[in-house]
């Protein structure tokens, strides 16, 4: 397989380090080597929040991801124009299609587009819209199906808030079936 | 023929290496004593620190542990925390204590570290020559300040025992003398109940005692004792300045 | 117990505390607090003693303490914490004690920031603190290495009565990766020299690192030398890959390490035949296996997250065989695969 590089960015607060957390336990699950690298420090205090995330079959190379971006997650117009430079010909770009806008994305790029804000709305809770991310990641990506990304919210929420697991679940779900 | 007088258990054979007249002997001895009398002799963890006193490691008969300049009530936090049933206490001067130490002072007593501090302040750095300390009193010439402490640049002397005691953490603070047969006396009743708080797990107790440094003052041994009593006292008064005990 | 995610600062303090650490001493600062947040939570569950100390020169001075009582204890921090330890590592290399200490590094000097840095190459294998004496320095270059090396640490520490330092960058630190925590129990040594209390020994013991006879102090500091030349011929430890064939020769350790790896295998596809020499021992460090290794090669890059510090071990290795080149980026940068690529073809493209 192609090493996956990818890069999660958005706001702060849009729960980004914890979905790019869930694609790789979701890939350690699948028998991958997998790397979660969180950006920090006075980053993370508000703002911008980004984490990158590395699949390979063979062992990962380098846990960081600086070029050649091959998947990207943009949940704000920042995110798609910090790092709309550096993805590689052919990468996959999605974006939440509620706050950003790519008119300017280079035509080599293939672009998934979803409105995470209404999918979240629809399901009830704002806060889930990481969650519809991940659904339409999920649905991308050739290595994960449905079932992964349900059973990886499970385990993540299932114990402390049975309430909050059906709605990420949901929410996974709507994201995943439209895509 | 009866005993009147024995070496205490407490002191190896060693002898001291103070200079003749200081009064580190007096309260080595009062601590030793104290430590066989409360039978802890074998629990008992000293805590060395730098000064004159850096050598007491050789006089206890104890286990000892030396410890860097300023840092011993470090050093007796991580005794204490990972052995509790020892008994851990530091000896410390002025210039340990009260200056490059002073944070590491603050912080154990603001843990309430159950450990014990015996902090002699003799008014001048001793080992190094008879340097300035932060306890030199207002004038008092030393090799640092040889016109005499200047108290608009140099500061007046820093009072430990009051400042310890306004640290909610702390038990136990007392301030006592080595100056005479009475006092002497009365420094071994706090020495003796500051290591009691301790076998009590009653917390931090530190005993600041007057001492005579009788060379770097450039005093007479007899000299010496009078200063502490009538230059020294006046502007470090004894007594008990924090004692949780009383009012439990 | 299969493959778990963990971020790297967690599994440090989780490996610490599987080695039967039984005291923790740390301070906060950026990028390892997640090394005492984790050991705040877990350590005292498990038995240990965790202590958040007034500063880093008091968690050192905690750490002596502790283990001059004889207990298994760690401290860690970053650059400039580590700057304030220097003290106490002198003082508990002096007394013989075994702790381990684990260096998150970032970039300085001073306040510097708080990016993945290399730059405390000098500071960990020189050191800062006084006096003739050395510590071992262990790099990992992931998280599951950095599991392994803590535990292999304590052992170490404990085999020779010697701090043993674990540096690892930001990287490390901050990633998350899958890994497998060993919680084989590591046996402790009976520490009989410890002060603890007398208790019913015939002797009181000591810990100490003063010695004013000029004769004593000497024989003292060859002790500790004829310890580290054992260390040297006993521990020494490297990786190497694809060296076998290589006409360039790449010196990289820690997370860099990976991004060569990852360069290599771009050069090769090149037609350019490189391969990796990469220290898992700072201290000591591989001088023999290097020197063989850079034989038949055309010349030796060194890449380092600095302006050059371990090139100056490169260059005694080398001892002059083949050139030396140096590439790196300092501040918190990190380079790319494709520096390194960049690098080498550049150096080859000027013979």
């Amino acid at each position: 397989m192609k090493t996956v590089k990818m890069v999660c960015a958005g706001f702060g607060g849009q729960g980004i380090l914890s979905m790019g957390q869930m694609v790789a336990l979701m890939a350690m699950k699948k028998g991958f080597n997998t790397s979660w690298m969180p950006s920090y420090g006075p980053e993370m205090r508000g703002g911008t929040a980004n984490c990158q995330v590395v699949i390979d079959e063979a062992e990962i190379a380098s846990p960081i991801v600086s070029e050649g971006i091959t998947l990207l997650l943009a949940m704000n117009q920042m995110a798609l124009t910090k790092f709309q430079p550096k993805l590689e010909k052919g990468a996959w770009l999605i974006v939440n299609s509620a706050l950003v806008d790519t008119k300017d994305v280079p035509s080599d790029v293939h672009i998934l587009k979803a409105d995470f804000n209404a999918i979240a709305q629809e399901v009830g809770n704002p806060k889930v819209q990481n969650m519809a991310a991940l659904g339409t990641l999920a649905a991308h990506m050739d290595i994960f199906n449905k079932q992964d990304g349900l059973d990886i919210i499970e385990e993540k929420f299932g114990k402390k808030n049975p309430e909050l697991t059906l709605l990420n679940q949901k929410a996974f779900e709507k994201a995943y079936d439209i895509s | 023929m009866t005993v009147v007088f024995k070496k205490t258990k407490g002191l190896t054979n060693k002898p001291l290496t103070y200079c003749p007249g200081c009064t580190h002997g007096i309260i080595h001895r009062l601590v030793a004593e104290v430590l066989e009398e409360l039978n802890i002799l074998d629990r008992s963890v000293l805590i060395a620190s730098v000064g004159c006193s850096v050598m007491a490691y050789d006089f206890f008969n104890t286990d000892c542990i030396q410890a860097a300049h300023g840092r011993a009530p470090a050093v007796a936090t991580g005794v204490k925390r990972v052995r509790p049933d020892s008994i851990v206490f530091t000896y410390q001067g002025d210039g340990d204590l009260a200056s490059i130490g002073t944070g590491e002072i603050v912080q154990a007593a603001h843990r309430g570290e159950n450990i014990t501090v015996i902090f002699v302040n003799n008014a001048i750095y001793g080992m190094t020559g008879g340097q300035m300390a932060p306890t030199t009193l207002p004038g008092q010439i030393t090799t640092t300040s040889p016109y005499g402490r200047d108290v608009k640049t140099q500061g007046e002397p820093i009072k430990m025992s009051e400042l310890i005691a306004t640290i909610p953490g702390t038990y136990y603070v007392e301030r006592v003398m080595t100056a005479d047969p009475v006092s002497v006396r009365k420094a071994k009743t706090a020495i003796k109940k500051a290591f009691q708080n301790q076998v009590d797990g009653k917390g931090f107790s530190m005993v600041e005692v007057l001492s005579s440094c009788n060379i770097g003052w450039g005093l007479s041994p007899v000299d010496s004792l009078k200063y502490i009593k009538e230059s020294m006292a006046p502007y470090f008064p004894l007594g008990v300045y924090k004692d949780k005990g009383k009012a439990e | 117990m299969g493959k778990v995610l963990m971020k790297g600062n967690e599994a440090i303090a989780q490996a610490a505390i599987s080695a039967g650490c039984e005291g923790f001493f740390g301070y906060p600062i950026t990028p390892q607090n997640e090394v005492p947040e984790y050991m705040s939570k877990y350590l005292a569950k498990s038995g240990g003693v965790f202590v958040q100390a007034e500063s880093e020169l008091a968690a050192i001075n905690m750490v002596y303490g502790a283990a001059a009582a004889g207990a298994r204890v760690m401290t860690s921090s970053s650059s400039p914490g580590i700057a304030l330890k220097q003290e106490g590592i002198s003082y508990c290399a002096g007394a013989q004690l075994p702790v381990v200490i684990v260096s998150i590094s970032r970039g300085g000097p001073g306040l510097g920031g708080i990016l993945p840095s290399q730059g405390d190459y000098n500071q960990a294998t020189r050191g800062g603190g006084n006096g003739d004496y050395r510590v071992i320095v262990l790099a990992p270059n992931g998280v599951q290495e950095a599991t392994d090396m803590v535990r292999h640490a304590f052992k170490l520490a404990d085999a020779y009565r010697i701090p043993v330092m674990v540096m690892a960058d930001g990287i490390i630190g901050q990633m998350m990766e899958p890994v497998e925590i060993d919680t084989t129990p590591i046996p402790k040594a009976p520490n009989l020299w410890a002060a603890t209390g007398q208790g019913k020994r015939a002797h009181t013991n000591m810990v100490n690192s003063m010695h004013l006879d000029p004769y004593e102090l000497e024989d003292h500091n060859i002790l500790l030398n004829n310890k580290y030349l054992e260390i040297a011929k006993n521990e020494t430890d490297y990786e190497k890959y694809l060296c076998d064939d290589a006409e360039v020769l790449i010196v990289a350790y820690g997370t860099p390490s990976r991004i060569v790896k990852s360069a290599i295998k771009t050069l090769r596809e090149e037609g350019i035949k490189a391969g990796l020499f990469r220290p898992k021992t700072l201290v000591p460090y591989p001088f023999e296996a290097l020197h063989e290794a850079s034989k038949s090669v055309k010349f030796v890059l060194v890449t380092e997250l600095s302006m050059g510090q371990m090139i100056v071990d490169v260059k005694v290795a080398v001892n002059g065989l083949v050139p030396v080149h140096f590439y790196g980026r300092t501040g918190g940068v990190i380079f790319e695969p494709k520096e390194i690529v960049d690098a080498v073809k550049s150096h080859l493209g000027g013979k």
